[in-house]
């Protein structure tokens, strides 16, 4: 993919070489271009035995016994453990304690874990699965969320009693969550009746045009290549050591140490090579097995999932089904709109509820509407389980939102930038949570940069039109331009950043300078986990640019450093970065205490007069004041060690209200426009996406080049979501478990992008940066379905699109 | 699991004579995926990645004779003139990884319906070589396919070559994914005209139990066409044409794509490749080629 990125300016270059808002190169770079970069696959040891894990056959079934006695006569097994084995707790998960580590009385899912098996060999664990008896007592899915939100007689996924309870998500039934908001006349209209009807009869009165639609997202998968494993060693004081690709190392520890049934401190985790990440990873998937086999033999126990398996394995983006109606003056002008939108979480909670928090609390998009009536519901069923994926509930409704303003510019024959344009919020603007944007949201004019961004050349100029790359179809030459058809749209998206809703995700950095063969270096060390998002590379630039040294080691991030938070929500520069931020800062002034302690700065000059750079403290009227390199002495020697640790703490949050839906439950927002150009054969619905350009506001640029990558990749995830990314479901079983028949888009799916990034500093964050990684993944779904549509004028209301939808043909 | 390393033909076929419940082994690209996923345990492998005749390839009277084990790349690379569309079915397969291992005798005898090379074989009234240490043998890809994979292969025998007619008129291939590259057809269809015999031939992947072709469009084309100056068809004519393709697909409903969808494009590539046809027919450009 070639990318053509304007250039951006940025105050932050430092003269320290690398530093921040220069491009260095990814310390992991070489070796994962090379293939020998050792991802969490690839662990080893002496000795080390090979986990297995027997998974439900069935979505639904009761469990009547469960017979390893075949299992164990395998030769070379060293252990086949049931739930009844699970040391601690026998329940674990992200916000609900409500997954077991191993099924007992009932499987609530295809594929849910039910024995764990160590051998000698994988394949001796292949065999000695086989020899498992498991009977089941098979029982009808629960399959439909639709029902499972409303309908008070459909059966329980979870049995009466058997779930804690959180009365202010008005959780009852199959329902995980239902978040209402309500502003304007809407505010005291029950979720459902008479009430209701009536002020939308009033609303709709005023409107010249209405508009009402549903509207489906499927399930996307976070299709990272490394699949989960790990490696997990008993240690000699009883407790264990896991080796495992994670998105967050304390919150894993938190889970599996009370399910080992032992103290936190016993449980110490290690991060592994990660294989891409995308949400995938903030659920467990074989850390407690793998521990328990491990403490079982005494013997380290690793655990690969196979591509099939991995889809078995780790929870998806929720399916939804959403129900608009928005009302507008004949000007453009929003007067109302409702949503209703069903996310299905499958049988166990995961991050259901906080992906409720983020669809209804942005469920309107960054449109300033003052009638708004949003019930949001996050379901239990017998489907796979989802949970977090980039764009967080976000994605599924920034597809409804957008579609839904396309349709209302096309009823009043407004072009669709005009009419966002019209509606768009800015700095001051509340969202429908009522939380203030308390920060510079250009939104209008990064709409009309995106409309005015040069278009691609239209098919008869281009160099080699026959060139079959370049049509629908691609190299399989199903057209030489019959049926092609080309189309524009546009999608904007608003997108919170950092955890939200009351939740404290703070970052923890140690950072430590000290004088090694007469030079200084620092090491930082912090628990955040790189998962190829380029973190590493920017703690190093960060303390390049603060301690103004040259030579920076990122430690191996682990549990014996306070917690990181997840690389999840944007929020690892923010978090983290802020944190190694604060930690420097703190190590700098420990070095002008010391220096001044020594006699070397002049009482006449202040701190704010000095500054680390090129490995000296420099006054900036006094000049070089003295190198730390004699300042600190080398620290083989005895020479002095700096080291701080630091927490960074965003501002807090609150918990949206049960009733209204209000508060101001976010920590930032980011924004990204797309403008897509697409290239339709229209008679055999395949899609050619010609340009799919972007508009970013990223506050500050830290790294221009990992920037471009993280806006292509989410962009790239976006047109798969839109073109042909869905986990497909019947009767809550996976048809498409592989990479054959799940499809993600290839080089020739995804054309060179044009990037255009602004620089509106937030004046919370460090540096004034904003989470960059998710919001293109949001707006680049609803830009390409609406340039499908303008092609094919065709209503297109489930995303993915498919050749069937495009050609007419009822699914 | 027995691994066997035969180097030339005839220890090829006798070890496939003494492993009835073998598999061929040659690009891997099929046999690898199902037994890696566990779908395949056979009790031997017979490699065949050095049997010299199975990745040769020539002109044999007015045939071209293709190795079984020559991969993909090279039929694109040398039979772009010669056997037109198998040419660009080989270019619609997987990635460059699997174009280089792939090859069409693994096509032939995994015998799945998706198999790029089945259409223009099909089409193009291919025969295969099929030889054991009984003989040898050939098959018109028209008589292989019997069943859901199952072919006229028999147990004790290897594919060892197909035979290639020679074109003599437009040959076209076009495929249904829904990604632009690296995916398996939705459904696929090959037109190959013949303007010394005055025939056509259609050949239509993953859309029935089998590959199919439809004899009806081929006789009412083969009526319909203007053999002399390859003038332009009528549009009921050509829409025609399209219609009796589909007909005689057989398709179902899978992850992949819906039955309609598959009759409704296979008509869509069956007129547009007609028409390409006409074209290319009356420039006479594969003739010359």
């Amino acid at each position: 993919m070639t990318a053509t990125t304007k250039t951006v300016t940025t105050d932050l270059s430092s003269t320290t070489k690398d530093g921040l808002g220069a491009s260095p190169r990814r310390p992991d770079g070489t070796l994962k271009v090379t293939g020998e970069f050792a991802y969490s696959s690839d662990l080893w040891m002496e000795g080390v035995l090979w986990g297995a894990t027997l998974r439900s056959p069935h979505p639904h079934a009761r469990i009547l016994g469960i017979d390893i006695t075949e299992a164990l006569k395998v030769p070379g097994v060293e252990a086949v453990l049931t739930h009844e084995d699970v040391p601690g707790t026998k329940r674990y998960g992200l916000e609900f304690q409500d997954q077991p580590v191993l099924a007992y009385d009932k499987v609530r899912y295809k594929g849910e874990a039910v024995a764990v098996v160590a051998a000698d060999h994988p394949e001796t664990a292949r065999r000695a699965m086989e020899r498992i008896k498991v009977d089941y007592e098979v029982l009808a899915p629960v399959s439909d969320s639709v029902r499972a939100a409303h309908d008070p007689e459909y059966p329980l996924v979870h049995e009466e009693g058997s779930l804690e309870i959180h009365e202010e998500y008005h959780q009852r039934g199959n329902r995980v969550r239902h978040q209402p908001i309500r502003t304007g006349d809407f505010v005291g209209v029950a979720e459902s009746g008479e009430g209701q009807q009536e002020v939308l009869e009033r609303l709709r009165a005023q409107a010249d045009a209405v508009v009402a639609a549903e509207y489906e997202v499927g399930m996307q998968d976070q299709a990272f290549l490394g699949p989960e494993s790990g490696m997990a060693v008993p240690a000699e004081d009883g407790g264990v050591d896991l080796y495992v690709a994670t998105q967050w190392l304390h919150v894993d520890q938190k889970q599996i140490a009370p399910a080992l049934g032992l103290p936190e401190d016993k449980v110490r985790l290690t991060l592994a090579g990660v294989g891409g990440a995308f949400g995938a990873r903030e659920d467990l998937s074989m850390q407690i097995h793998a521990c328990m086999l491990a403490l079982r033999t005494g013997k380290p126990v690793k655990f690969v999932y196979n591509r099939e398996e991995s889809f078995y394995g780790h929870v998806h983006r929720h399916p939804a089904k959403m129900r608009y109606e928005h009302g507008a003056r004949a000007d453009g002008t929003l007067l109302y709109a409702t949503m209703e939108i069903i996310v299905d979480g499958g049988a166990y909670a995961s991050a259901t509820p906080a992906v409720v928090g983020v669809a209804s609390s942005l469920g309107i998009g960054p449109y300033e509407v003052p009638h708004v009536l949003v019930d949001a519901y996050g379901v239990y069923t017998n489907n796979p389980p989802c949970g977090a994926m980039r764009g967080f509930g976000a994605v599924q409704a920034c597809f409804g939102y957008e579609s839904q303003m396309d349709r209302l510019a096309e009823e009043l024959g407004m072009h669709p930038v005009a009419l966002r344009v019209k509606n768009a919020m800015s700095q001051g603007s509340r969202i429908i949570t009522g939380q203030e944007i308390d920060m510079p949201l250009p939104m209008a004019e990064m709409l009309e940069r995106a409309r005015d961004l040069p278009m691609p050349v239209e098919r008869t100029e281009l160099e080699d039109p026959s060139d079959q790359r370049t049509l629908p179809g691609g190299v399989a030459g199903t057209t030489r331009g019959e049926g092609v058809v080309r189309g524009v749209g546009y999608g904007v998206g608003l997108k919170n950043l950092c955890f939200s809703e009351g939740f404290d995700d703070y970052s923890t950095a140690r950072v430590r300078l000290e004088v090694v063969a007469g030079e200084p270096v620092v090491l930082v060390h912090t628990a955040a986990a790189e998962v190829g998002q380029g973190l590493v590379t920017v703690k190093g630039q960060i303390a390049r640019t603060e301690l103004g040294v040259e030579k920076v080691a990122i430690a191996p991030s682990d549990t014996q450093v306070g917690s990181a938070g997840s690389s999840s929500a944007s929020r690892q520069s923010y978090m983290t970065g802020g944190a190694v931020k604060m930690a420097c800062e703190a190590v700098r002034e420990s070095v002008y205490a010391l220096a001044r302690e020594r006699g070397v700065v002049p009482a006449s000059v202040s701190d704010s007069d000095l500054s680390l750079a090129g490995g000296k403290i420099v006054s900036e009227s006094e000049g070089v004041l003295v190198s730390l390199a004699d300042l600190l002495g080398e620290s083989a020697a005895g020479g002095t060690v700096v080291e701080e640790t630091r927490e960074h703490h965003h501002r807090p949050t609150e918990m949206l209200d049960p009733t209204l839906g209000q508060g101001a439950s976010h920590t930032q927002f980011g924004m990204c426009v797309h403008r897509a150009v697409v290239d339709v054969d229209v008679e055999l619905g395949l899609v050619k996406v010609v340009a799919l350009d972007a508009v970013q506001d990223v506050g500050k640029v830290l790294h221009p080049q990992q920037l471009a990558g993280q806006i292509q990749g989410a962009s790239a995830q976006g047109l798969g979501l839109a073109l042909m990314e869905e986990i497909q479901v019947k009767d809550s079983e996976i048809r498409n478990p592989s990479f054959t028949d799940y499809l993600i888009p290839t080089i020739l799916d995804m054309p060179p992008m044009r990037i255009d990034v602004l620089e509106h500093p937030d004046p919370h964050a460090p540096y004034g940066l904003r989470g960059a990684g998710e919001p293109p993944t949001l707006s680049s779904t609803p830009a390409v379905v609406a340039a499908v549509r303008d092609a094919t004028k065709r209503p297109l209301r489930h995303a993915p699109v498919r050749p069937e939808d495009i050609v007419g043909i009822d699914l | 699991m027995e691994f066997l390393r035969p180097s030339t033909l005839v220890e090829a076929l006798e070890a496939r004579s003494a492993h009835p419940d073998g598999v061929p082994i040659m690009g891997g690209t099929d046999v690898m995926v199902e037994l890696n996923f566990d779908k395949r345990r056979p009790s031997a492998l017979i490699d065949l990645t050095r049997v010299p005749e199975l990745t040769e390839w020539g002109v044999d009277g007015g045939h071209t004779r293709l190795g079984a084990g020559v991969p993909y790349t090279q039929i694109i690379e040398h039979l772009s003139g010669r056997a037109p569309a198998l040419a660009k079915a080989s270019r619609s397969v997987a990635s460059p990884q699997i174009r280089n291992r792939g090859t069409v005798g693994g096509n032939l005898g995994g015998a799945s319906p998706a198999g790029e090379a089945h259409p223009p074989l099909l089409a193009g009234d291919a025969e295969i070589e099929l030889a054991s240490v009984r003989g040898t043998r050939r098959v018109r890809a028209r008589d292989f396919y019997l069943s859901f994979r199952t072919t006229a292969l028999r147990e004790d025998e290897l594919i060892t070559a197909i035979l290639l007619p020679e074109a003599a008129g437009p040959q076209q291939f076009a495929k249904i994914g829904t990604r632009n590259a690296m995916v398996i057809a939705v459904t696929s269809f090959s037109l190959v005209l013949d303007a010394d015999q005055r025939s056509v031939g259609t050949g239509i992947g993953s859309a029935g139990p089998t590959p199919l072709r439809s004899e009806a469009a081929e006789e009412f084309l083969a009526g319909e066409f203007d053999w002399e100056d390859g003038r332009p068809l009528a549009e009921s004519v050509v829409r025609r044409f399209g219609d009796l393709v589909a007909a005689a697909a057989r398709p179902i409903d899978d992850q992949r794509g819906t039955a309609e969808y598959r009759k409704h494009a296979l008509s869509v590539m069956a007129r547009r490749a007609l028409s390409w046809s006409v074209t290319d027919y009356r420039k006479g450009s594969t003739r010359c080629a």
